[in-house]
């Protein structure tokens, strides 16, 4: 049962890598990014129990924080950016 | 009533799964990011409460249950904080929601 589970984070986060190639703005990708992280840590517990080593909860407790400083760091980097392509994509009315 | 619990458990891990893959799907079909977003956080909250929950009632009382209770709680408190701040980002960069019915993309994978 816990290769079903691994099976479903591993397609999403195939499905979330394509949505950070594709995602018009930069904040899709930054989206994505985050929601691979997630899934990660989701995946590295799983992992954890399948092969029976729980020392991986350590790597995903780590992992989580990262994922969190990391998004808010690149949010604080790209928020007055000039010249970035957040102002492009098929959701923006404002210019 | 290990064998209720294992159900049980089963049960947790098969439902997070789906969501898991709904929560993906979302992300990847949805028409603009504010939508995206509500797919995503889908995956952030209910799936992981689901999963980590499911290993937890696999685990025992152990001390994996308490790393994984720690996981949980920091995934809960902060991916509402990543997407509160996803989200006002890109309303202040000018990013507006669109209103009104949603056409579905066709040039989109």
């Amino acid at each position: 049962m816990y290769y079903v589970v691994t099976l479903a984070t591993l397609v999403t986060m195939a499905l979330a890598l394509v949505r950070a190639l594709l995602g018009p703005s930069i904040y899709d990708r930054l989206l994505a990014a985050n929601m691979f992280g997630t899934k990660t840590v989701l995946l590295l517990s799983v992992v954890a129990f399948l092969y029976g080593r729980p020392d991986f909860l350590d790597l995903a407790l780590v992992y989580a924080l990262i994922n969190f400083i990391g998004v808010i760091a690149v949010l604080e980097f790209i928020r007055d950016r000039e010249g970035s392509d957040a102002k492009k994509g098929p959701g923006n009315t404002a210019t | 009533m290990t064998m209720a619990i294992d159900i049980l458990s089963w049960i947790m891990l098969t439902a997070g799964g789906i969501f898991v893959f709904i929560g993906g799907l979302g992300a990847l079909r949805m028409p603009n990011l504010y939508t995206r977003m509500h797919a995503a956080s889908l995956t952030d909250t209910i799936a992981a409460v689901l999963i980590l929950g499911g290993i937890m009632l696999q685990a025992g009382t152990t001390l994996a249950t308490i790393k994984l209770a720690a996981i949980l709680l920091f995934l809960l408190l902060t991916s509402p904080t990543a997407s509160n701040a996803l989200a006002s980002a890109a309303i202040l960069s000018g990013l507006q929601p669109e209103e009104g019915p949603i056409k579905p993309r066709e040039d989109d994978a």
